[in-house]
């Protein structure tokens, strides 16, 4: 049932000065790309995509931005928070070789998908997308799990000097992907799906939410398209048709704001 | 106002923007009703606005919207598909209420549907519609200002619901809509509080599917003009008991969550098999069919 489960944070990663991951016990099946509504009791109730799928225990993690956010980088071991979900399709993760393209937190939730691709044997390359090093999170894990891993930085303090989506536009010139999977600024995966052409593309969108089941319609997109069921990860044909893909999004009242 | 099923898409599910509305009406509903809608923008209440219960959902979303003037853009679009569109209004006097059916009208929407039902909205909805002279005055004001068809949606957290039924009939309504979701509460025992973050919301599904039954029942008894029929519709059987209590159509809403977007479809095809099955030609031979 579509009700906040209650369960305990059980371990608090600080993975740089503002993000962190909670790890927690909820036992239900989860596929990479998909998300909780995760209820901080007398605070909100956001939307926010599984960046940990170990057995039976699941992760979250998080840039603090906003009243909640903040609210939830304050928890601890111990104190419990309200899960429902896993919510939306999730990726599909197939073929040969995947580019990866994380951009800021958006790499919280492709980890999962690199993780299962590498499992799968498809050769996987990730590029993690940051304004500075300080911000780099993950690589660590990613490079473990066995993807060839990059790193950009807007202010080329690390690695490529330079937005993600320009580093993978030249290795998408250098080599053959059959695929890209990307999640981050919208503005930055529109860049990456014009860059892409004819490589199949799937992109997680964000939208604000409210029921995270389909009802509401405060996330629809497209044709309206439920980013919380239909999503929150679309593939090419779907994008070419979503109008306000890279262009705007609704806020809380369902006005229309640009990126 | 002439409706090609009975089926009708309830405010407050998939009604955001026409592209959602255009996919219900793809799903099968004769018309769809909008948002509520009111003067300015309005973001509603804070998350958790829903939590879904053993039979059906509880939600206070507070009434978001992006008000009437941005929203004229959604309804237009429907207009140009050629989408029958029933302009849902929610104000706190009966100003508010004309200028939103007068903008209403000026998009082209089909009907009206004035909300004076909404369970957990203050100073707006519910707090309207227990008033029964406030409800007949702002009917008839609407309905002098306005040149479609005028429909009433009440609430069945009344102690005389159908007094307040025949102040809208008093006021020239064109029908009444019957009824919004019921008032209710849901507390997490662990938390030790109410999910919701305005507590109090308003329960819809199948559990309040007797109470609108009920509540259309006796609105028909005591009124002339035509009621629709909403709360709990999963079923074409569903749907033909309110039909049978007096209800001409009914709206579905938070049934798409069960049964899917082409719930619409479903349940209009359920209607005509029962309807064949027990050789019933025309719906209008079953409308009120349980007063005996």
């Amino acid at each position: 049932m579509n009700s906040p489960q209650i369960t305990e944070i059980i371990e608090v990663k600080t993975e740089n000065e503002d993000i962190k991951t909670f790890m927690f016990e909820y036992p239900k099946e989860i596929n990479p790309g998909q998300f909780f509504m995760i209820w901080i009791p007398g605070v909100d109730e956001i939307p926010m995509s599984v960046s940990h799928i170990n057995k039976g225990i699941r992760g979250v993690t998080f840039r603090k931005v906003g009243e909640a956010t903040n609210a939830l980088f304050n928890l601890d071991v111990g104190d419990k928070i309200g899960i429902r979900g896993p919510y939306g399709t999730g990726f599909k993760i197939n073929g040969e070789k995947i580019l990866f393209v994380g951009g800021g937190t958006g790499v919280a939730m492709l980890a999962p998908a690199v993780e299962e691709a590498v499992a799968k044997n498809v050769l996987s390359t990730a590029i993690i997308g940051v304004k500075n090093s300080r911000e780099i999170f993950f690589e660590d894990r990613l490079r473990k799990c066995g993807a060839k891993t990059y790193i950009a930085t807007d202010d080329g303090s690390r690695g490529y000097n330079g937005f993600a989506s320009d580093l993978a536009e030249e290795l998408l010139y250098k080599e053959k992907f059959t695929s890209v999977l990307t999640c981050g600024p919208e503005i930055m995966m529109k860049k990456l799906f014009d860059i892409c052409g004819t490589t199949p593309f799937q992109a997680s969108l964000e939208r604000y939410m409210k029921c995270g089941i389909g009802l509401c319609s405060q996330c629809c997109i497209g044709n309206g398209l439920r980013v919380c069921v239909e999503g929150p990860v679309f593939d090419e044909d779907a994008l070419k048709n979503i109008e306000e893909f890279g262009t705007y999004k609704r806020d809380a009242t369902g006005r229309k704001i640009r990126f | 106002m002439n409706l090609s099923n009975p089926t009708i898409l309830a405010s407050g599910i998939m009604d955001e923007d026409a592209e959602s509305m255009k996919r219900v009406f793809d799903g099968g509903a004769s018309a769809v009703v909008t948002k509520s809608i009111g003067l300015n923008p309005k973001e509603g209440y804070p998350n958790p606005t829903f939590v879904e219960l053993e039979h059906g959902i509880l939600n206070a979303m507070g009434l978001p919207n992006p008000g009437i003037k941005e929203f004229g853009e959604e309804i237009k679009k429907l207009k140009n598909l050629n989408i029958p569109v029933i302009g849902s209004i929610f104000g706190s006097n009966s100003h508010e209420f004309i200028e939103l059916s007068e903008k209403m009208c000026s998009y082209g929407a089909n009907a009206l549907e004035l909300n004076m039902s909404c369970p957990h909205a203050k100073g707006y909805g519910l707090e309207i519609g227990s008033d029964s002279k406030l409800v007949q005055e702002i009917t008839s004001k609407v309905k002098k200002s306005s040149d479609i068809p005028v429909f009433v949606k009440l609430s069945s957290n009344l102690t005389d619901m159908v007094k307040i039924a025949k102040s809208a009939e008093k006021g020239n309504a064109d029908a009444i809509v019957a009824i919004n979701s019921v008032k209710a509460m849901k507390i997490n025992l662990d938390m030790k509080m109410p999910v919701l973050a305005n507590k109090i919301g308003g329960y819809s599904g199948s559990a309040i599917k007797p109470i609108g039954v009920r509540c259309v029942y006796d609105i028909a008894k005591n009124v002339d003009i035509p009621i629709i029929g909403v709360g709990g519709v999963m079923t074409g059987e569903d749907a033909l008991e309110y039909v049978m209590a007096g209800a001409s159509a009914v709206q579905i809403g938070t049934g798409i969550h069960y049964r899917g977007i082409d719930i619409f479809e479903k349940v209009r095809k359920e209607m005509e098999h029962w309807m064949k099955d027990h050789n019933y030609k025309t719906l209008s031979e079953l409308i009120g069919a349980a007063h005996v």
